[in-house]
């Protein structure tokens, strides 16, 4: 029997009644920024998640996955502009052309392997971004104001922000319900079979290109939709939202969070996004107490902190967040080792610049 | 006919300075293994420093050295602070560290510069046209820049294939425990050959900041561009970069100049000009993409690895 209570467990429960919270606390105090914010850190959890099934089970490390955020949204936005503001007609089309990017982008990257793969994708998303950037009917590189949300035909109401909140919730529970379903079935130990070892895989008898085909396309499938939720958020699509910074973003949500991790890629989210908001006024405040008025700008300069962090995740917290929780006492040691491993590299610096 | 010649000097030129940046990514990268997407951020600090020492000393030469000197040392210290550690990592965490890094440079130069862009303007010599072909003018600079670009292209050649420092580069590419049992500083080596690294991207940064301006994120467009040259190319091929970045810098400059132009032969024109654009913006792309499908290793595979 698998111990419940672990601190781990607790984080991912604490941090869903937060979110199940948050529209609720908006409400009592009027404060409806939270739910904005959160909307579009569960919107981007949701891509995460979808990342993770690939690039955390999978081993596809893909640098081009916003550019399914960006068909998503462009289907929307497009047909919005149209005239179809059908949600009926917009989300399947959506979801349909998103499958059917993925399905060509997956067919010729992966007849490669490793970094090659990495670039390829981020390739196809060069691509994909270029053709936003030219699609001048549509608004090219200024992007495209959407003036309706998707239209149920009076069922559901999108424009409520409330509802809106929680269906993005129950989409990503969703997503993460798909996730542990898909990984933990024969379809998912193959998947992960192939990434720990792919010649045995096949050698066994398993055609594993199909089947990390039909990963892909379920991955950027989910992305699509979540691209159809971002476009419904924030009304607007550009072709800043498929930027390769913005892979770079959901790359660093995962592996944050934790890759191969359930819930790490929603915690990688929550933790990034919160500390984009947060850092400034934290560093303005830090800053203000240390210098006065002077130091009290500082939060401008927020991203100064968070690439160090980034690194320092990367240095000493394998697994990412999920990894410190569930291995509390064996990060405390390699945090001290890193230090003493620091504190020597910075004195070699010093040494070999002294012997000239 | 002229314009065509001109576009294809412009094509050698951008190539040669994609060289430059990719030859150093392409070193650390066949090299140590490291996918260094911090790389553009040295470029970009090259360029900065260039412009600020190249005010100060009133000289743009000299300015240029020293900007290749600090380059080198900002390269040799984010090598040994924090990239070290990485080596024998996934890539995966080399490309989220080097992000980290990303953010952290730009941050820094928008504190320590501002966030307006800085201008390097060219000394009178430079800042002339020199007759290639009998009433062909073309820029004195941007003809020094593939000059300088050859000569460095030739002696990264005669250092790595012929010296002794670059047989150890080129032993500790293929086994690196055994050249540190044979009593190599294998992390002195891998330190000088990440500065190296940075003082090409430094060049190249420099080299660039007289024609563009000098801001913050100049390095990361670019970037993207050296990656696809070294992917082309074959990972740790000094030569398939050289190779490759002549032909995207060809193929990206001549295809944005004339692609319209041929679009409009079998296309109607307004199909022309709306698809002109996007596709010669995704033309190296697309020759990356079709590259990678028939040759997954790229152009001149590093046998051995």
């Amino acid at each position: 029997m698998i111990a419940l209570l672990t601190p781990r467990n607790f984080v991912v429960a604490a941090l869903l009644a937060i979110l199940v919270l948050i529209p609720v606390y908006a409400h009592s105090t009027g404060n409806f920024f939270l739910v904005t914010l959160f909307t579009r850190i569960i919107i981007l959890a949701m891509a995460a998640v979808s990342l993770n099934l690939i690039m955390g089970y999978g081993g596809m490390v893909s640098f081009g996955h916003a550019a399914y955020l960006g068909v998503g949204g462009y289907l929307v936005g497009i047909l919005a502009y149209e005239g179809y503001s059908s949600g009926f007609v917009q989300w399947p089309l959506a979801l349909l052309v998103s499958a059917l990017f993925a399905f060509v982008i997956g067919a010729l990257c992966l007849r490669t392997r490793g970094v090659y793969f990495i670039m390829i994708t981020l390739a196809f998303a060069q691509m994909i971004y270029y053709v936003g950037v030219s699609l001048s009917r549509y608004g090219a590189d200024d992007g495209l104001t959407i003036y309706n949300r998707s239209q149920f035909a009076g069922l559901l109401n999108l424009s409520n922000r409330t509802f809106f909140y929680y269906l993005c919730f129950a989409l990503l529970l969703g997503t993460v319900y798909l996730t542990w379903r898909l990984v933990n079935s024969r379809f998912g130990l193959l998947i992960q079979g192939a990434r720990s070892n792919d010649r045995r895989m096949r050698a066994i008898g398993f055609p594993t290109y199909r089947y990390r085909l039909a990963c892909f396309v379920i991955a950027g499938t989910i992305c699509g939709l979540s691209g159809v939720l971002l476009a419904n958020h924030t009304e607007f699509v550009s072709p800043a939202m498929m930027h390769w910074t913005k892979s770079g973003d959901l790359i660093v949500m995962v592996v944050l969070g934790g890759m191969g991790s359930l819930f790490g890629p929603v915690i990688g989210s929550i933790a990034l996004l919160v500390l984009e908001e947060a850092l400034p006024p934290i560093m303005n405040v830090i800053g203000g107490l240390v210098a006065g008025s002077a130091g009290a700008r500082v939060g401008e300069y927020w991203q100064m902190v968070l690439g160090p962090m980034l690194l320092l995740v990367v240095l000493f917290a394998r697994g990412g967040i999920d990894g410190i929780l569930s291995n509390w006492s064996g990060f405390v040691q390699g945090v001290r080792e890193g230090f003493a491993n620091l504190r020597a590299g910075v004195g070699n610096l010093f040494a070999s610049a002294r012997r000239g | 006919m002229l314009l065509f010649i001109e576009q294809c000097l412009n094509g050698l030129q951008f190539g040669l300075l994609l060289f430059m940046l990719a030859a150093g990514l392409t070193l650390v990268f066949g090299i140590m293994d490291l996918v260094n997407l911090a790389h553009g951020s040295l470029y970009m600090i090259g360029a900065y420093f260039a412009a600020t020492f190249a005010a100060m000393t009133g000289s743009f030469v000299l300015g240029g050295l020293l900007a290749l000197g600090a380059t080198l040392l900002v390269g040799m210290m984010v090598e040994v602070i924090a990239l070290r550690r990485l080596y024998g990592r996934d890539h995966l965490d080399h490309v989220l560290a080097t992000f980290g890094l990303i953010l952290f440079f730009n941050e820094l130069v928008r504190a320590v510069w501002g966030p307006a862009g800085l201008n390097l303007s060219l000394p009178a010599w430079l800042n002339t046209s020199f007759p290639i072909l009998p009433g062909v003018h073309y820029p004195t600079y941007r003809l020094s820049i593939i000059v300088v670009a050859l000569v460095v292209a030739l002696l990264l050649y005669l250092v790595v294939m012929r010296t002794r420092v670059g047989m150890l580069i080129r032993a500790g590419a293929s086994n690196r425990e055994m050249v540190g049992a044979l009593g190599v500083n294998i992390k002195l080596l891998y330190t000088l050959v990440f500065g190296l690294g940075a003082a090409l991207a430094g060049l190249a940064g420099l080299m660039q900041a007289p024609i563009l301006t000098v801001q913050i994120g100049m390095g990361e467009n670019i970037l993207i561009l050296a990656f696809v040259v070294i992917i082309i190319g074959g990972i740790g091929s000094i030569r398939g970069a050289f190779v490759a970045a002549v032909l995207v810098g060809l193929i990206d400059t001549v295809g944005r100049a004339f692609l319209i132009d041929l679009l409009r032969l079998g296309l109607s024109g307004a199909a022309a000009s709306t698809a002109g654009p996007a596709l010669s913006s995704m033309l190296i792309y697309l020759v990356m993409a079709v590259v990678l499908v028939v040759r997954p290793e790229g152009l001149f595979p590093v046998s051995g690895k």
